[in-house]
């Protein structure tokens, strides 16, 4: 079985600190690492190979350092890894994304499985996953929370929704984004770590990927950021420090009326 | 496709610096210097010069016939015939904008035997209601309703197009978006038009949540839009308002899916939506353990609300994922947020600092939850709590 | 600092950190109140290969030595040492192995506890010989193909949870200390079961247990070396597995003073963090010069051992003696730090102090290794 695990690196969101000055983010010194939704991914790809054979490859489009988070994945499990960097992707959004990622995956031959997370933490967009699935002409299953079965190039999955969760059936080849609730991912192993030093990252630029130049990039995106600013910052709040009794009995007294 | 400075224009303010999330602009002899390597070309400096000294250069690619597209659509989501709340708080919003822009309010209806339901969208604030009507139709397949939602698009061709930001709506309109060659912006939490131009005007938190970004698909049509439920409010119902209501038939040809739903299994604990509740009582690590939970419910309680999280109390195993509150988990704004033992991280705070009105407890008085709280208590969870309970169940007589 | 690591040692350190950080730290307290075997953890363990770092390659494990046991027992510890000796208890339980194994032997058991499918333990000591291991009162006697085994173990780390045990017992009493050697039992051997499961003041989420001996037969193929090597191979093991006891004490000891270090920047009393006070100043120098010295120790021993230096005893015991003391003092030191929050069970101090004590007194009390360090030195100075 070929599974492909596209993945996505992103600031670490856990170490951001916001500028109490200007109420911006202060970004230096933020590292960056394999978005978390994706980690479910690599671990959910991972584990196919390991039960029914075959290899996992995963893919990233960024810049050059999204090297780091390939290897990463290797050493979590993945054989083959692919970076798509191009300066003429610079300016992508969800639908140039989808796009490039896609006609990568054309590149890499056949496949049975997508897996994707189920959206980035820095965009929490949840559309590049569909997008690639609709570029590719294949049927998708999102927020997948269990695999059920594959047989005879079907797949049965449990697709998460607010009132609990759809069982579908697909064909395959299909794309999945997963949820946490699918697994929980492995730490990596020292051998996958020594594998992924060595490892050589396969690079593919525009001119690879046998793409339409007016899809890359900004040319190939219908959205742009028009302005940006920042939230006006919640007014100051009245902080209690002496004694809890006074304090709640005055909370309670100012919020009684909006609770009736 | 690039970016450049004209350097006749920029003077050096720097503004352009502050405003760069990929801090790709540092000043060289007094003039700004874009580092190319570290551009995404994400436009965010343009707005910031005052003086029009940057500009992007961008294709021109545009949908064909774009002066014709008009309107505002909202997918009507619904299950077993049940429209989601979501929808209602669309059209309010769409009724509004159409109303700025002089245009006409369609809600698009799929499913099966639903057309009796219908009435109730122009009720809300449709002027039409586009139904689709057929037992293929019954249960959301990604497949034949993205073909049905296409090809109504390319027949009416609709200008704006929204969409609840639900598990079945983010699904389908990214295909949808994909098909017809269009800009999609997801998780929108402020959406105006420029009646001028005619654009939607779509603004989410961008580059990691604090700062907003406003988005535009200047020339491509349909400008689609997701909103995340309780983002607006809901329109009132009026049931003097009148409406047209089209049915649509579709070639069966168009019904076709490789995917097939085999069973829908609801759960309990999914139920306990607290994305839903007008009060939360959250949890966190500072909780200390499961047991401890228990005096957040009896508050809950006392107050008609719901029990929340933290990541880090659901990483412990406390509390099931389905309360978790951040950006990991759901986005709330309810009435009252009461944090309880959180300190604060930004994921969470994402997730909870749009609430009315935010009561933090925490021992440690840097944590910063008491940043965006309302009001703030220093001390320990467990002695105010309890107080707090006993004292809203006084002044409630509950 | 910089301690001279491989780029492969450091790979190895930065994954033990990693799984302490992320999923020891997290469940060290529910497993300190639960007093259960960390099961969870050891298939962690074993799935990113730590299981067999110091076991050599052909039989599948990583190729380190007693540095890279070292490395990953202080690196765990710091996380929980409790949760660390299902890791540490099993090495010391190997090294018979290792060192006196026949290929048969090496071949038949080495492989599974590399991959961390079994665990394994060590027995010496017995409820009337502890530090005087002549006192030994369990027997192997000798029937045709077998030996059978009567006797009482306790206190052994492990116990009940490992599949492979290595025993040392008595097959002629006349001879004392000459008079033993060492067995390998596997779990379920007819005759062997398990008595009682101690109850700690630390390394809680250890298995400590009796194993109980009664006409147990086994293989005579399972005789480590030969008979009345026994002695000699408890020592040789002791020399090799008690660098591991000061990694894991130099671990204990790290974790504490992090907390503490953390704690006194934050905690803010008189209008300024506590940091800033030239009392505490002194109490966080001593302790981190002090963690630094014992690491020195702790790595220089490892790496004579590995270097194959011959007579590595008096390292080894320095090593173990001098961590395990550095190990009870900054504990106690972080908890004094942390004042009345250091000394209940919210902050993980109290924790860490708790588990400093028994690296003073496991694998030879503290007092038996400055006996053996004294023997040396005037054994030392006769040879001038």
């Amino acid at each position: 079985m070929n599974i492909v695990v596209c993945i996505k690196q992103v600031p670490d969101t856990t170490q951001v600190k916001i500028d109490p000055e200007t109420n911006t983010l202060i970004r230096e010194g933020v590292q960056s690492i394999i978005n978390p939704f994706d980690m479910y991914a690599i671990e959910e790809g991972v584990r196919l190979k390991e039960r029914f054979g075959g290899k996992t490859t995963v893919i990233t489009m960024g810049p050059p350092q999204a090297e780091n988070a390939l290897r990463e994945a290797i050493a979590l499990g993945c054989d083959d890894a692919i970076l798509v960097s191009d300066r003429a992707f610079a300016g992508s959004d969800t639908l140039a994304t989808g796009y490039t990622l896609a006609n990568a995956i054309k590149r890499t031959g056949e496949f049975d499985i997508i897996i994707c997370g189920k959206q980035a933490s820095d965009g929490d967009t949840a559309q590049v996953g569909p997008g690639i699935a609709t570029q590719l002409d294949i049927p998708q299953i999102t927020y997948v929370k269990k695999i059920e079965k594959i047989e005879d190039k079907t797949l049965v999955a449990e697709r998460m929704t607010e009132e609990g969760f759809e069982i579908i059936q697909t064909s395959l080849p299909c794309l999945l984004t997963v949820v946490k609730e699918i697994n929980e991912p492995r730490l990596p192993s020292l051998k996958g770590k020594m594998k992924a030093k060595k490892a050589e990252i396969i690079s593919w630029k525009a001119i690879d990927i046998d793409a339409d130049e007016g899809q890359l990039g900004l040319g190939g995106s219908p959205t742009w950021v028009s302005k940006i600013f920042t939230p006006p910052p919640r007014p100051k709040g009245e902080i209690f420090d002496g004694d809890p009794e006074e304090a709640a009995t005055k909370i309670v007294h100012l919020l009684k009326d909006r609770l009736n | 496709m690039s970016i450049k400075i004209f350097e006749d224009k920029c003077t050096g303010c720097t503004l352009c610096l502050n405003v760069c999330p990929f801090a790709a602009i540092s000043m060289k002899d007094k003039k700004a210097v874009i580092d190319r390597d570290k551009c995404t070309l994400c436009g965010a400096c343009l707005d910031s010069c005052k003086f029009k000294g940057i500009e992007i250069q961008r294709s021109t690619n545009k949908t064909p016939h774009l002066e014709d597209y008009k309107g505002i659509w909202v997918f009507a989501e619904q299950k077993r015939g049940v429209v989601q709340p979501v929808v209602f708080e669309l059209l309010g919003k769409a009724r509004e904008l159409a109303d700025k822009l002089k245009t006409e309010v369609t809600a698009v209806f799929i499913g099966h035997n639903i057309t009796e339901h219908a009435k109730q969208l122009i009720h809300r604030g449709a002027d039409k209601v586009i139904v689709v009507d057929s037992p293929k139709l019954e249960h959301f397949l990604d497949e034949p309703y993205t073909k049905v939602l296409v090809q109504l698009v390319r027949k009416y061709r609709p200008a704006m197009f929204l969409c609840g930001a639900t598990f079945m709506g983010r699904s389908l309109v990214s295909r949808v978006a994909v098909k017809l060659h269009t800009g999609l912006t997801a998780d929108c939490t402020g959406l105006d038009v420029d009646p001028k131009e005619g654009f939607l005007l779509q603004t989410r938190p961008a580059f990691g949540g604090n700062i907003m970004a406003t988005i535009l698909s200047k020339n491509h049509r349909p400008q689609m839009a997701t909103v995340r439920h309780k983002v607006f409010k809901e329109s009132e119902i009026d049931k003097s308002r009148k409406g047209e209501i089209i049915e649509e038939k579709i070639a069966p040809s168009l019904l076709t899916s490789r995917t097939k739903l085999l069973d829908i299994v609801e759960e309990v604990t999914a139920t306990i939506n607290i994305a839903e509740a007008n009060i939360i009582v959250s949890g966190g690590r500072g909780m200390r353990g499961p047991e401890n939970f228990a005096l957040l419910e009896e508050l809950a309680q006392v107050l008609g609300g719901a029990v929340g999280s933290s990541r880090a109390a659901v990483d412990s195993g406390w509390m099931p994922y389905s309360h978790q509150v951040g950006q990991t988990g759901k986005t709330v704004c309810p009435k009252i947020y009461i944090a309880c033992g959180i300190s604060g991280q930004i994921q969470h705070l994402v997730g909870m600092q749009s609430s009315d009105i935010i009561i933090a407890i925490n021992k440690d008085a840097s944590a910063p939850i008491f940043s965006v709280a309302t009001f703030g208590i220093v001390g320990d969870v467990f002695e105010v709590v309890p107080l707090l309970t006993r004292k809203f169940k006084e002044a409630l007589r509950r | 600092m910089d301690y001279l690591l491989t780029e492969e040692q450091i790979m190895l350190r930065d994954l033990c950190r990693e799984v302490a950080e992320e999923k020891i730290k997290p469940v060290a307290a529910k497993y300190d109140r639960e007093e259960k075997f960390p099961w969870e953890i050891v298939k962690i363990l074993a799935q990113s290969d730590l299981c067999g770092v110091y076991i050599p390659e052909e039989y599948g494990g990583m190729g380190g030595g007693i540095l890279e046991l070292c490395i990953t027992a202080e690196e765990l510890s710091r996380g929980c040492a409790g949760i660390a000796l299902s890791f540490a208890g099993t090495a010391l339980g190997t090294d018979p192995i290792l060192l006196f194994g026949n290929e048969d032997q090496k071949k038949k058991y080495l492989p599974d506890i590399a991959s961390g499918k079994k665990l394994a333990a060590y027995g010496i000591t017995e409820p009337a010989a502890g530090s005087d291991v002549s006192a030994m009162q369990t027997t192997a006697r000798k029937e045709g193909d077998y030996y059978v085994l009567n006797g009482t173990k306790h206190f052994i780390t492990n116990g009940g949870e490992a599949e492979i045990y290595t025993i040392v017992a008595m097959t002629d009493k006349s001879k004392g200390t000459r008079g033993a050697s060492v067995f390998i039992v596997e779990k379920d051997t007819p005759g062997f079961t398990f008595g009682k499961k101690e109850e700690k003041l630390g390394i809680r989420a250890s298995s400590t247990r009796e194993l109980i001996f009664t006409d147990c037969r086994i293989p005579k193929e399972n005789l480590l070396g030969r008979e009345g090597q026994g002695f000699l191979i408890a020592m040789r093991t002791f020399d090799m597995s008690r660098p591991g006891i000061g990694a894991q004490a130099v671990g204990i000891a790290q974790g504490a003073f992090d907390a503490a270090l953390k704690y006194a920047t934050e905690r803010v009393q008189f209008g300024k963090s506590i940091a800033s006070f030239q009392g505490l100043q002194f109490m966080l120098a001593d302790m981190a010069t002090q963690i630094e010295a014992a690491r020195a120790l702790v790595y220089s021993a490892a790496r004579q051992i590995d270097a194959g230096v011959k007579d590595v005893t008096m390292q080894s015991s320095m090593a173990k003696m001098f961590a395990s003391d550095v190990a009870m003092q900054v504990t106690t030191d972080a908890v004094q730090i942390f004042g009345g929050y250091g000394y209940i069970n919210e902050y993980p101090v109290e924790k860490f102090m708790r588990d400093a004590k028994i690296t003073q007194i496991y694998e030879g009390t503290n007092q038996i290794q400055r006996s053996i360090i004294a023997l040396n030195l005037i054994k030392e100075s006769k040879k001038k």
